[in-house]
């Protein structure tokens, strides 16, 4: 076994996420094996990181939304790995942009932060506990839906 | 989080497979031999993502998770002890936040067992408690991997994560920091 490559390609926790489901039904539909002892830590791990994914805004996310994203976020001059990042996370706050977006003091006026949030707040869908709180929140005037 | 790793291996597959489709069996090969195990160097292998070339010399990519310095992540908390606050991302659970790491002033309840942030603020402190489950924000400042090659018989094939390794010391732990703003449980920051 010879590493080629240690970071051939940065892959977004929703792509993980299509992944993994889509190999679970394929492990699903040709049944037989699954639960041999060979296949038991691609079952935990699986299941896991799947567990873990499904807890985050990424769950909802699409294709299309992530080529939205991606598009809208030309802009704001921003890396790769900090793409990633908003991407991933969805920050709501100004203080998680801070923390993702390296010497955000100096590269971003409050504006473009504020600007910042909006695009990715609009864009991307809220995770599931959001959506919990969007539902319990009886004044309704959270501003962003699940696109259908 | 998350990245692609390509690799090169030879892979044996045994004759009673010989009848089914030849990347299948491969591909079940490559998943049994990394999926939940740690590549040293690299991280933790979650499975296999795609098969690019089949020659005398087998290349193919593998889908691996790995921590970038400085990545935020968001995980659980898993318990606390002397040595820091235990966090879990359900799929990989050596990561540790070092006391000096906390937000400061903290300080380690011997009864509770668990780390407590002593937020001051005019009214006086507020004792915040980081208790296990909750869920925390943290940076990864560190990551290290220890070679934990085989001692014995690979009888051992059918254990699966780290965890229940005969060994103390996991091969991929993650060092993590919560001394920023915005930083440490999720319900410290989130505005009611």
């Amino acid at each position: 076994m010879e590493v080629k490559d240690a970071s051939s390609a940065l892959l977004s926790n929703y792509e993980v996420f299509q992944l993994l489901t889509d190999l679970k039904e394929q492990r699903k539909e040709s049944g037989k094996n699954k639960h041999s002892s060979g296949q038991q830590n691609l079952n935990t791990i699986t299941y896991e990181t799947l567990k873990y994914i499904s807890k985050t805004p990424c769950r909802h996310q699409s294709p299309e939304i992530v080529r939205e994203f991606l598009t809208a976020m030309k802009s704001h001059k921003l890396t790769k790995a900090e793409k990633l990042q908003l991407l991933n996370h969805r920050p709501v706050t100004a203080v998680e942009i801070q923390l993702m977006v390296e010497e955000s003091e100096e590269r971003l006026t409050e504006e473009q932060i504020e600007a910042l949030l909006h695009t990715v707040t609009s864009i991307l869908p809220a995770g599931p506990e959001a959506e919990q709180k969007k539902n319990a929140n009886s004044d309704g005037t959270m501003d962003e839906e699940d696109p259908a | 989080m998350f990245v692609l790793v390509e690799m090169v291996d030879t892979v044996r597959i045994p004759p009673w497979q010989f009848e089914r489709k030849l990347n299948d069996s491969i591909a079940e090969e490559l998943n049994k031999k990394l999926a939940n195990k740690v590549v040293y160097n690299v991280g933790l292998c979650i499975c296999l993502f795609d098969i690019t070339k089949l020659e005398d010399a087998y290349v193919f990519p593998g889908d691996g998770a790995s921590h970038t310095k400085d990545e935020i992540l968001i995980g659980k908390i898993k318990g606390c002890s002397p040595e820091g606050v235990h966090v879990s991302l359900d799929f990989f659970d050596d990561i540790l936040i070092p006391p000096e790491s906390l937000q400061q002033p903290a300080k380690f309840d011997e009864a509770e067992q668990v780390w407590v942030w002593e937020y001051e603020t005019e009214e006086g402190a507020h004792d915040l408690y980081m208790d296990t489950g909750e869920e925390i924000r943290f940076r990864v400042v560190d990551e290290s991997f220890v070679d934990t090659s085989p001692t014995g018989p690979s009888s051992a094939d059918a254990t699966t994560s780290s965890e229940e390794l005969p060994k103390k010391e996991a091969p991929y732990t993650l060092v993590g920091s919560i001394s920023e703003p915005g930083l440490g449980l999720l319900s410290w920051w989130t505005s009611s």
